[in-house]
């Protein structure tokens, strides 16, 4: 063996930086409909492939094809499209109300709708998500109130969570979603341990799991995958590849792992990875893995391949870390966009229809602002009580807390 | 009254809870087949069957971590940490999501959880088997802190701590695991058979959080103390003949102030002890309670005899144990004498 000299230390970087022009030319992706549907009750060392394949259903001429295809109804696919236009134009209301003053902050889905828009609808009644910050499409899908959303963005009067918590960290055990936590990745490995109570319980439901591709590197990821492969839980380990985290390109926490589906491999739990930005196909390997999960199968990884298009985050600035033109030149496109033209070409929808409905949910979103506002805003209006703070943290308060509270004159 | 140790004790209040109610569940390193490797768990995978007490991977944020999601599915789990010193992977689902869940969901969501880990030192365990880490938990709103120092306390403290509905932090001196424990690491120790508080009742009953007990009634100083450091404060009061108060706190949250303020007001003079290392102790704020609440009644300064700001060593265990000699200098000192 030749010498191989002295050692180097390898730190990946993204293809391209500001400046640059965006190409994602060495993304490979698959012909929509080209990837095999599996029995759910495959041995998973024979769908390995998957794990490094994109299952899509769409293809370019907005044609569902393949063996993932008609799952949905039309009625269901317009639903899912206006629950992805819902999210959209929410965000871009909370975006602006972030500029105006009247929150602290916000983070938006733009781009990313169809992940968790669609996947709420693969989901039973009592089923119970643990979102991250980035899945806002599973309460807008299953009917949340917008007006109690914008309370809580507002830490209003009327705020559910009592202005205990940074906006978007919503909860809602009735829509099953859980407490949100601003500490990365904890709530994968609490996923697997509801799901492992729900089976200790011979209860029906399941859980699911909702992971970044930035956090997957968090050692709760590895746990919830031990804890989920050891037992066999009925969760499905979602994993939200956006390419980025804050400013660090994916490559980061993937490592050499080529996809993040494939480390659910190395776990014995079958791993796919899908077009995030196509909502027949979300859905479909939603379904497929909740079926396998309610079907003691156990654990399915998904991983959904998707661009975060808007900013980390109302206190970030892409444009410091990639170039501005970056989204356009996602090749996965927008998964609005795909899916009104998948109900165009089905010819259940028109771009006019489209214009219209845009102007409606606008509307209904500006009047659950304006009832949302009447309750207070961060600065300004209703707001939850100093006493507030004091409560809720034991189910009884306890004696050196009800001390500090008559100090503090509440 | 049959007697038990302390490890009997605590594995009787499981069983007793996981009889009285099918939303506990228990689960830990080795907890499962063998029984734990304490032997707390013996008995109770065989009794309520694998999906009731079961082996955990060697992940303490794992264990942790899905006991939280059991909780905010409806169970009730007792898990285990094999030693405290191995608690720190977990720490950030204790204080992060644990300790925080129904705060932050506003009751929505809610952790009843109890995190039991074997705590203390004297035993020669060195760094990692010997560690007293209860102030990095009673730091954190929204847990409870409980350390028990005999049979009887530890099953009542326990069932009470399973039926709490918020987390509870149950640390276990294993040094009082099979008998009390002075200090006088050369001389024989007694079994719990030979102790009064190793009569423990069958059948259920709880010791409640938060109320501290006076283990010897007396007039010159009080001394605030918990887990071994009951016995060893004991010791040094038979020791030095001094007539204090000798108050075993039990719950370190929530404090039973009331106990610790009407006992310094008799006595004016306090001194506390604990294992764990002095700064930022616990036993800062005992001694900041105490001085807030007794000032014009206090005769002497606060004193506190804790473990060294070092990391707990091997060799010298015996040097950093706060064993009854010291404990006992404190009690002269704090006296005038």
């Amino acid at each position: 063996m030749a010498d191989a000299g002295m050692l180097r230390f390898h730190v990946p970087e993204p293809e391209v930086r500001p400046g640059g022009t965006p190409d994602f030319s060495n993304v490979p992706i698959p012909k929509a409909g080209s990837v095999p549907r599996p029995e759910i009750d495959v041995d998973p060392r024979t769908i390995r492939d998957h794990a490094f394949s994109i299952i899509r259903v769409l293809n370019r001429t907005g044609e569902a094809v393949g063996p993932w295809a008609g799952l949905l109804s039309d009625e269901e696919l317009l639903a899912g499209l206006r629950h992805m236009m819902t999210l959209r134009i929410f965000d871009a209301r909370m975006q602006m109300a972030q500029r105006q003053g009247k929150t602290s902050f916000y983070m938006q889905h733009l781009g990313e709708e169809a992940v968790a828009c669609a996947f709420r609808k693969a989901l039973e009644p009592g089923d119970m998500n643990f979102p991250t910050y980035r899945q806002a499409g599973l309460l807008i899908a299953d009917g949340y109130p917008m007006v109690t959303m914008m309370n809580q963005i507002y830490s209003n009067e009327a705020d559910p969570l009592k202005g205990r918590q940074l906006p978007v960290m919503y909860s809602s055990k009735e829509h099953g979603f859980f407490s949100i936590s601003g500490n990365l990745a904890t709530q994968y490995v609490q996923a697997v341990g509801w799901a492992m109570a729900s089976a200790i319980s011979n209860d029906s439901r399941i859980a699911a799991a909702w992971i970044g591709d930035g956090s997957t590197a968090e050692s709760d990821f590895h746990s919830a995958l031990v804890f989920a492969s050891t037992y066999k839980a009925p969760v499905v380990l979602n994993v939200v590849n956006n390419q980025w985290a804050i400013s660090t390109f994916q490559g980061i926490a993937r490592g050499g792992s080529g996809t993040f589906a494939a480390r659910g491999l190395g776990f014995g739990i079958p791993s796919l990875r899908v077009d995030g930005n196509d909502y027949l196909a979300v859905h479909a390997v939603a379904k497929w893995a909740a079926e396998r999960a309610r079907s003691n199968l156990g654990p399915t990884l998904v991983e959904y391949v998707t661009y975060r298009a808007g900013a980390h985050s109302s206190s970030d600035d892409p444009s410091a870390y990639r170039p501005k033109t970056e989204s356009d030149a996602w090749p996965l496109g927008d998964p609005i966009v795909r899916l009104k033209n998948h109900l165009i070409a089905l010819g259940v929808w028109s771009d006019e229809r489209h214009a219209q409905a845009e102007a409606e949910i606008l509307d209904t979103v500006i009047a659950a602002q304006k009832e949302a506002e009447s309750h207070g805003t961060l600065h300004a209006g209703g707001k939850p009580s100093t006493r507030d703070m004091f409560e809720g943290l034991y189910a009884d308060m306890p004696p050196h807390l009800r001390r500090q509270r008559q100090q503090a004159g509440v | 009254m049959p007697r038990r140790t302390m490890i009997e004790a605590i594995r009787d209040a499981m069983d007793v809870s996981m009889g009285r109610d099918d939303k506990v569940v228990v689960f830990g390193e080795d907890v499962g087949f063998f029984g734990g490797v304490f032997r707390c768990t013996q008995g109770l995978q065989a009794k309520y069957g694998k999906s009731r007490c079961f082996d955990a991977p060697i992940n303490e944020s794992g264990i942790v971590g899905s006991a939280i999601g059991m909780a905010a599915y409806g169970l009730k789990p007792c898990v285990e940490i094999q030693f405290a010193d191995y608690m720190y992977p977990a720490y950030d689902q204790l204080t992060q999501e644990a300790a925080r869940l129904r705060y932050r969901s506003n009751g929505d969501f809610t952790c009843p959880i109890v995190v039991r880990m074997p705590t203390g030192g004297g035993i020669f365990g060195g760094q990692t088997h010997s560690q007293s880490p209860e102030a990095l938990f009673t730091h954190v709103s929204g847990l409870k802190t409980v350390v028990p120092s005999n049979p009887h306390d530890a099953k009542g403290l326990l069932i009470a701590a399973i039926e709490d509905p918020d987390p509870v932090i149950f640390l276990e001196p294993k040094r009082l695991y099979n008998g009390p424990f002075d200090g006088h690491h050369d001389r024989p120790v007694t079994p719990w058979s030979k102790h009064e508080l190793g009569e423990v009742a069958d059948g259920h009953y709880t010791v409640p959080l938060g109320k501290a007990a006076i283990r010897r009634a007396g007039s010159a100083v009080t001394v605030l103390a918990y887990g071994t450091m009951v016995y060893v404060a004991q010791a040094a009061v038979e020791e030095t003949g001094i007539d204090a108060e000798i108050i075993d706190l039990r719950t370190l949250l929530p404090l039973d102030l009331d106990t610790i303020v009407a006992s310094v007001k008799k006595t004016g003079r306090c001194v506390i002890v604990h294992e764990a290392t002095l700064t930022s102790g616990f036993g800062a704020e005992l001694s900041a309670l105490v001085q807030e609440n007794c000032f014009y009644h206090l005769e002497a300064p606060v004193a506190r005899v804790a473990g060294w700001d070092t990391p707990y060593p091997h060799a010298q265990e015996w040097d950093y144990f706060p064993g009854p000699a010291r404990v006992g200098r404190a009690l002269l000192e704090t006296m005038g004498a």
